[in-house]
């Protein structure tokens, strides 16, 4: 077994993410599954290979640049408010954070 | 009274013939849009191959096309055409719920730059196309909103994630649409619904206004009736733009005066990896008859090895995971979509994400943040960054002998609705041909090649080097012309 019913408790816990009981058992035998298919991957020696930590080559990396820093207008705060579960504009409500 | 009533025609629109048509006055902007609402109106209860539609903003912008028409003015190159944008991809007010229930209210303040440029071009956007839950899927089952029915053959899925968009195009209910590719969710579906299905580049298209899934692999490409068709959407949307720092400024060359050219003499690879057990017999065939067809048109083929082809899925569903944990932890109730109460911050995150995720995005999550949790990240995480880099090798070797590779789309035809849906890892294993080139960042196209049994279409795809758009592009038009379609 690759992953245990704890692992996947931790693991929704670091998510934030409530499972159900069911949910738990089920996901944790899918993965399982999952995993022992990706142990395939220890078949290769990768001790000399680098990660691929970037998709464009360097060439076009330094295509893909960022733009210049400037001061834009974007009046949205109203529009983007005005979806939020719970606004008060201008800001959004959460539950309380802190116990005094 | 058993008169029988003629069915209706179902016209085949390409861009050309809209812009025809248009400048003919055969037909105004308007009028075209609203004959394929009416379509939609008739066909999408059956397919759910739309989401949303968006009525007013297909009336204005067809308005304005028809002042152009009007004035005799010059056409832009998608004066008029309908096109429809897969749900992931913002559409300043129209929903836009990545086939979520976890964003199932949710009203972009802004449009993505594809669809800024689509419609700066002249599109009219009819609507929002189904997609597994944030494009994650390759049957479209995954989404909250039921699952797209295959237009080509009803009782089978029309491929994932991007199905709806393919499903609009092969209907008849688009003329266009634009769908996204992370491992293969253009060019699957593309296959599974006898379409041309493009991804460009990593960096080719724009992804403002993309909803992230995984950002090192997610692009943006077009579904259309023909490969011309595919080129022209292409040329629209692709190109730098200031707002992702991932498009590059390596420049777009003209895609439809590449087709056209001869092919004689073009070097294709043909990885022997790709041809493995698992695939459908009858896949195989058509694939084989359809790289006859080159042959006969002078390409000529070359027996290549791809030696990490096998380790792709199993590298994508690291990769793909960990980077979709990330991107999914936005979701938390705070500032849109959906909230669940609960007595504490904390307490309302884990209850409005267990509440607003579907199955697969959950699984997906904590596997992904396992592979990146501590005292596993260097066993998944970096040895699948590890293995990405071999893979992305193999493509670069092989480009260094050939112009151009030639596989299967998918192993296997669309297959039943259901047939897969409680077993993760044979859904997954439906990306083997497409995984590849979405972890190498290379362009790739799936092309139709023959249907099974005059009946259920396969796809044959065609990988260029990065930024070999135009090479690609060549190539499945002239397989196109060659009859490639009725191999």
């Amino acid at each position: 077994m690759k992953i245990s019913r704890e692992d996947v408790l931790r693991v929704a816990e670091l998510a934030y993410l409530d499972l159900s009981e069911n949910e738990l058992e089920t996901y944790r035998a899918q993965i399982d599954e999952i995993l022992e298919y990706i142990g395939k991957l220890n078949e290769l020696d990768t001790a000399k290979v680098e990660p691929m930590a970037q998709v464009l080559t360097t060439d076009q990396q330094a295509d893909a640049t960022l733009r210049e820093d400037l001061v834009v207008l974007c009046a949205v705060a109203e529009d983007v408010l005005k979806h939020a579960p719970d606004p008060e504009p201008p800001y959004f409500r959460v539950p309380k954070v802190i116990e005094r | 009274m058993r008169t029988k009533q003629k069915e209706p025609v179902t016209a085949t629109w390409t861009i050309d013939g809209v812009k025809e048509a248009l400048a003919a006055k055969k037909i105004s902007a308007r009028e075209l849009a609203g004959d394929f609402y009416k379509r939609i109106e008739a066909k999408n209860p059956e397919l759910n191959a739309y989401l949303a539609l968006s009525p007013e903003r297909a009336r204005k912008q067809a308005d304005k096309i028809d002042v152009l028409v009007a004035g005799g003015k010059p056409l832009p190159p998608l004066a008029g055409v309908p096109v429809a944008i897969k749900d992931v991809i913002s559409t300043r007010g129209t929903k836009t719920t990545c086939g979520s229930k976890i964003l199932e209210n949710y009203v972009p303040p802004y449009d993505a730059t594809a669809v800024e440029r689509l419609e700066a071009a002249g599109a009219v956007i009819l609507g929002k196309t189904n997609c597994d839950e944030f494009a994650m899927g390759s049957s479209n089952e995954n989404s909250a909103y039921g699952p797209v029915k295959n237009p080509v053959a009803p009782d089978r899925v029309p491929g994932g994630s991007s199905g709806g968009s393919a499903a609009v195009v092969a209907a008849g209910l688009a003329v266009a649409s634009l769908g996204t590719d992370t491992g293969g969710s253009i060019r699957q579906p593309g296959s599974f619904c006898g379409i041309p299905a493009m991804m460009g580049s990593y960096g080719r298209v724009s992804r403002y206004g993309l909803i992230a899934f995984a950002s090192s692999l997610d692009r943006i490409g077009p579904f259309a009736s023909n490969v011309k068709d595919v080129a022209t959407v292409l040329q629209v949307i692709a190109g730098r733009d200031p707002r992702d720092s991932t498009s590059t400024t390596a420049p777009v060359p003209d895609y439809r005066a590449e087709l056209g050219k001869p092919v004689k003499g073009i070097r294709l690879g043909i990885p022997k990896d790709y041809f493995g057990e698992g695939m459908d017999a009858g896949v195989q065939r058509k694939i084989e008859a359809g790289i006859e067809v080159f042959k006969k048109m002078g390409c000529e083929l070359v027996d290549i090895r791809m030696p990490h082809t096998d380790y792709a899925i199993a590298t994508y569903y690291i990769i793909a995971t960990a980077e979709a944990s990330s991107n999914l932890a936005r979701y938390d109730g705070v500032r849109y979509g959906l909230r669940v109460d609960g007595d504490s911050l904390l307490s309302m995150y884990r209850k409005t994400r267990g509440a607003g995720f579907g199955a697969e995005v959950k699984r997906r999550i904590v596997l992904g943040t396992y592979v990146l949790s501590a005292g596993y990240y260097d066993a998944y995480y970096l040895k699948g960054q590890k293995v990405r880099s071999l893979i992305a090798q193999d493509f670069h070797e092989a480009f260094t002998k050939v112009d151009a590779i030639l596989t299967p789309t998918s192993p296997v035809p669309a297959f039943k609705l259901g047939e897969r849906t409680d077993d993760p890892l044979q859904m997954y294993l439906a990306d083997i041909y497409t995984v590849t080139g979405s972890l190498a960042g290379v362009p790739g196209i799936s092309v139709p090649c023959g249907r099974i049994d005059g009946k259920l279409p396969v796809g044959l795809q065609i990988f260029g080097p990065a930024f070999g758009e135009g090479r690609v592009l060549q190539l499945a038009h002239a397989f196109e012309q060659a009859g490639g379609a009725s191999v």
